[in-house]
């Protein structure tokens, strides 16, 4: 915070230089001042960690501080806005997640994809289903078929209602051919709130990704059931994908990437772009990504792109079967 | 043994006591500083861990934050803002004895008792950590909703004058706590379209509204400017504090106990020990009518509860990987990035550094006490500064504060709207305590409820169906209906009597 007064400070300045000293001259190569970076979460998370990561790596390509902020809070909606309501100028950029193919299929906001310029993806983590280490269940299928001979008995959490990993277990229920109302959805803060109440046998299964569970895993009071993925995740050959177990073809997982406001122009997209490929394949974002357990997937921005608008389709199905469009 | 050796020798490695000593100087400063909350020091610290070794880069987390809890104590007795969410509490208590010039006195206490807290916390921490830890598996959301109606009912003991008002100061807050997306519909409340009010009211620049700009307006409104705000200062910090120990044994241990263990919980945090322990001191106190007033009782058991809680807030982190705050979130992340990873292993794999963790908590505790001292003596010229060049100036914090927590003017506005409802309500009688308790406790409370109802399929049976939340509940209920049942008790051997 203080970086950030110090920010406004030399915003000022340099404001006043431009005005002052240099109208006649030409306009220096963007950037030309600090970058203001928004993160729609909470300080202490996984997109909060990742972000300043990427964030501290691209200020070393950029040559000008890249400074994050958190702006959290209504699920998502007040960063995303933020970002979205910014001056296109390049100055401006941030954190986009999942949520933004989901928040106006839920009716919470107009924003949707377009209203981003992407710059690049960064990580992808799949869903996976976990249960309690003393869990009768060892296979997916296993409670599946229970869940069909009781309904609304076991419960589900993970996230709050409409997240992406209610998406992901109500998705499963209704592409088995059941009602998502057969496992009833226990909203919660987030996956580590909904583990603590799997654990303290609260609720039968968590929906999360693996490396928000894997600490439990590892303390022995977790156990995975299967991971929604093509592939196995890579060091993990044993934990089954949904799909080998179960024959449900859906793959939901949590995504973040970069973007800006609609509309950026095409030189600084193309600056943000070039730094941020170059931080991502930097050893220290990849040791980082790895030592944390989270994903590295890359797409650059016209991918990620087309990647937004997919996944905005197909979340938008998913809602909608899952009743949670408004 | 060996461990214990091990970790001393890790720890009195002269780098990391300067890194002790540094991170403690800048967690004094950032609590000092209204609005900038622990939380903020270690988020702030995080880019200069990277260049640490493990043991160094927690210890610098454990004593900037333990600092900031203490310092959060300054501005609340000079100037009624408490400097973090923790000090809260009793910061009625501190202002009023800073104005009797017992400033020093006052802050002495907080100083106490933080270092009496922190130590007994840090004892637990090392002793008993794996066993605590099972216990905050008990919890799934039926005990945190019993937990918080626990934690509502202390309004009743914390707000001072007609119980009426201070129902009515309660559902106001509970009210604004209200506002905002709600997690388990997902629904947005009294957003009116407003996409900053859908993140719901920021707790922070609630606080410093109700409690700073309140004292800004009435002084504003006051017929009188007189030149200096308090009575010039006529007590030091540590003296008579031994005498204050005697005295208030009880409540230091049994507000040590209540922050660790509230600590442990994830999720309750700090702030909600300081108010527990502040309403056990008064319910049990000889002398609870001297409560708010600028007695020492509540603020030496909320004074340790806060800095005890930071050591229990350690344990499921440790253990399980859990963070139970956004600070230890932080923390876990700064492990991991050292290839640390927290589990039951990190007790057999890496023990020496556990144990050196562990005691860094006797070391920042301890060094609390010096440290505290000269940060007392300092903030001395803040009550020898005239009323109204410090006014303005509290005005700024207030604003760079709220501002600093949600990086919008937003911030500020829910400062200066619920600084002029905290003056309207102060103005005719109502506490604010109580809706500050409801803006902390109220979205624990409806969360857990409606997760607890969705869970039980409506039935209310829920509530009470499991051996932890069964005690609990009954405990509640009890607590509720003793004051009726001994009534009825009285009338009824009354009227036996009257028949005999």
């Amino acid at each position: 915070m203080l970086r950030n007064l110090l920010t406004l400070g030399l915003g000022i300045t340099a404001f006043a230089a431009g005005t002052g000293f240099m109208t006649d001259a030409a306009r220096a190569e963007y950037p030309e001042r600090p970058i203001t970076w928004i993160v729609p979460w909470g300080a202490g998370g996984g997109t909060d960690a990742t972000s300043r990561m990427l964030a501290g790596l691209m200020e070393k390509e950029l040559g000008v501080p890249v400074n994050v902020v958190n702006r959290d809070g209504g699920s998502g909606v007040v960063g995303h806005s933020a970002i979205a309501n910014a001056k296109p100028d390049g100055y401006t950029i941030g954190t986009v997640t999942v949520e933004i193919t989901m928040m106006h299929h839920a009716g919470l906001t107009a924003l949707n994809p377009t209203n981003y310029t992407p710059i690049g993806l960064f990580n992808a983590d799949p869903a996976a289903f976990h249960v309690r280490a003393d869990s009768k269940f060892d296979t997916l299928t296993a409670f599946l078929a229970d869940a069909k001979a009781e309904p609304g008995k076991m419960k589900s959490s993970g996230t709050g209602q409409g997240g992406i990993w209610h998406l992901a277990m109500a998705g499963l229920l209704s592409e088995d051919g059941l009602s998502p109302s057969t496992v009833p959805w226990v909203p919660s803060k987030g996956s580590a709130a909904g583990l603590q109440d799997l654990v303290s046998g609260g609720v039968d299964i968590v929906a999360c990704s693996y490396p928000e569970a894997a600490s439990l895993i590892a303390a022995g009071k977790v156990k995975p059931l299967a991971v929604m993925s093509e592939e196995p995740l890579p060091g993990l050959p044993d934990l089954p994908t949904v799909k080998s177990e179960t024959g449900v073809d859906l793959m939901v997982a949590s995504w973040r990437g970069v973007a800006g406001p609609a509309g950026l122009p095409d030189e600084a997209v193309a600056k943000l772009s070039s730094a941020m490929e170059a931080a991502y394949n930097s050893d220290e974002f990849t040791a980082f990504m790895s030592e944390r357990g989270f994903g590295k997937v890359w797409l650059d921005g016209p991918a990620f792109g087309a990647f937004m608008a997919k996944a905005d389709a197909a979340n938008g199905k998913v809602m909608q079967a899952a009743g949670l469009v408004k | 043994m060996d461990h214990i050796f091990n970790a001393l020798m890790m720890v009195a490695d002269p780098a990391v006591l300067g890194i002790i000593l540094g991170a403690s100087v800048f967690g004094l400063f950032i609590g000092a500083i209204p609005g900038l909350s622990a939380t903020m020091a270690t988020a702030l610290l995080v880019p200069l861990t990277f260049f640490m070794d493990p043991l160094p880069a927690i210890a610098a987390i454990v004593s900037a934050v333990a600092m900031a809890i203490f310092a959060g104590d300054i501005p609340g007795a000079m100037l009624r803002i408490p400097g973090t969410p923790a000090s809260a509490a009793y910061v009625d208590d501190a202002y009023q004895m800073t104005s009797r010039g017992q400033a020093e006195r006052a802050l002495g206490i907080g100083l106490v008792s933080s270092v009496f807290g922190g130590i007994v916390g840090a004892i637990i921490l090392t002793t008993c950590a794996p066993y605590l830890a099972e216990f905050a598996f008990q919890f799934s959301t039926v005990e945190y909703f019993w937990l918080a109606v626990l934690g509502l009912s202390c309004s009743v003991i914390i707000s001072r004058g007609s119980p009426v008002k201070g129902l009515i100061a309660l559902l106001i807050g509970l009210f604004i706590s209200t506002i905002g997306i709600d997690v388990t519909a997902g629904f947005p409340r009294f957003t009116y379209g407003s996409v900053d009010l859908m993140g719901g009211v920021s707790f922070i620049p609630a606080m410093i509204g109700m409690f700073a700009m309140t004292e800004i307006l009435r002084f504003a409104m006051a017929a009188s400017h007189d030149t200096s705000s308090v009575p010039k200062s006529n007590s030091t910090v540590y003296g008579g504090q031994w005498k204050m120990v005697r005295e208030n044994k009880g409540n230091l241990a049994s507000g040590s106990l209540i922050g660790t263990v509230i600590g442990i919980l994830p999720g309750a945090g700090s702030d909600i020990a300081a108010w527990v322990a502040y309403a056990v001191a008064k319910k049990f106190s000889r002398t609870p009518e001297k409560f708010g007033t600028g007695h020492p009782e509540g603020l030496a058991a909320a004074g340790a509860a806060n800095n005890a809680s930071l050591s229990g807030v350690w344990i499921p982190a440790l253990v399980f990987g859990i963070p139970g705050d956004s600070i230890t979130a932080i923390a876990i992340g700064v492990l991991f990035m050292k290839g640390i990873t927290p589990g039951p292993m990190v007790f057999v794999q890496q023990a020496d550094l556990t144990y050196a963790i562990f005691m860094t908590f006797f070391v920042a505790n301890l060094l609390l006490l010096v440290l505290g001292y000269f940060a007392i003596r300092g903030a001395r010229f803040v009550v020898r500064t005239p009323a109204k060049l410090l006014m303005p100036v509290i005005l700024l914090f207030c604003m760079v504060g709220s501002f600093a927590i949600t990086n919008s003017v937003f911030g500020i506005a829910v400062m200066l709207a619920l600084g002029i409802i905290g003056f309207l309500m102060e103005e005719n009688g109502f506490p604010i305590a109580p809706t500050i308790l409801g803006i902390v406790i109220g979205p624990m409370l409806e969360d857990n409820f409606m997760a607890t109802m969705i869970k039980s399929d409506g039935s209310i049976v829920g509530f009470f169906d499991r051996p932890v939340a069964g005690t609990l509940g009954a405990f509640t209920v009890l607590i509720w209906t003793l004051p009726l049942i001994m009534l009825l008790v009285r009338r009824l051997t009354r009227q036996s009597k009257v028949g005999a």
